[in-house]
């Protein structure tokens, strides 16, 4: 079955696209589709560990049974809004050009 | 309820002067403007982006949610996408109630709240270039659970 994926934020730039059809074994759920990308690109492991996922424009959990034609949302950590961010830097952990 | 997604400036004079009706002793108005530095570094502009038909149902969401919880007359909430410059508006909130405490508190829980839980991103662009901001980690009940990895 084929369902949707869509990228966001960093992910739009990792994989240089905005969203991907994507070939799923049937009785894929949310969670086999992350493992595939965890394998895809292990160096981010902590991105895919602080992703949410949207199925069909809902918050999904890990069990969620994927069906034909989903869409399917990787979602990063959001940071909408204005002012500052409730989160303190991690750290020298970006390049500085 | 008002609730809208913009792509050129936000109207803040007129949302928050159509906002406003008799029964009200208090309106509260919250803009989030972008600033010109992040942790010191100089801020150029930031560019947002959204899922937006996800961004726009999670907003009405939190709105309707707001309403109720805090037994406050009404609600307008707006979200900038596109890049903004400095000093921009990039969302504003504008809470009407018959009462001040209820209209703070209300404020407040929807700005912390949609910084947590809206589909919106912002790529933060330097002198020496550009980084997506760090997201709030999104509320245990949003994430993926599940028993596959243990997140320690």
């Amino acid at each position: 079955m084929q369902v949707r994926v869509l990228y966001f934020g960093v992910l739009k730039d990792l994989f240089h696209a905005e969203s991907e059809d994507l070939e799923m074994p049937v009785g894929s759920t949310v969670g086999s589709l992350l493992k595939s990308f965890q394998e895809r690109a292990p160096e981010r492991g902590g991105l895919w560990s602080s992703l949410a996922v949207a199925v069909n424009q809902e918050y999904a959990k890990k069990d969620c049974a994927l069906r034909e034609g989903d869409h399917v949302a990787l979602l990063p950590p959001v940071s909408g809004g204005g002012g500052e961010s409730q989160r303190q830097s991690q750290g020298s952990s970006r390049s500085s050009g | 309820m008002q609730v809208a997604i913009y792509k050129t400036r936000i109207p803040a004079e007129e949302i928050v002067a159509a906002m406003k009706a008799g029964e009200d002793g208090a309106v509260v108005v919250f803009e989030g403007n972008v600033r010109n530095n992040t942790r010191g570094r100089r801020t150029l502009f930031l560019d947002y982006e959204a899922y937006e038909e996800m961004a726009l149902a999670q907003m009405r969401g939190l709105v309707a949610e707001a309403l109720e919880k805090f037994s406050v007359r009404d609600i307008a909430l707006a979200h900038r996408l596109g890049r903004l410059e400095v000093g921009e508006t990039s969302v504003l909130i504008v809470v009407a109630s018959a009462h001040r405490a209820a209209a703070f508190e209300g404020c407040r829980w929807l700005i912390d709240t949609l910084k947590k839980t809206v589909p919106i991103w912002k790529k933060e662009h330097f002198e020496d270039g550009a980084v997506w901001a760090d997201g709030e980690p999104f509320p245990a009940a949003l994430t993926l659970g599940g028993t596959e990895a243990s997140n320690a």
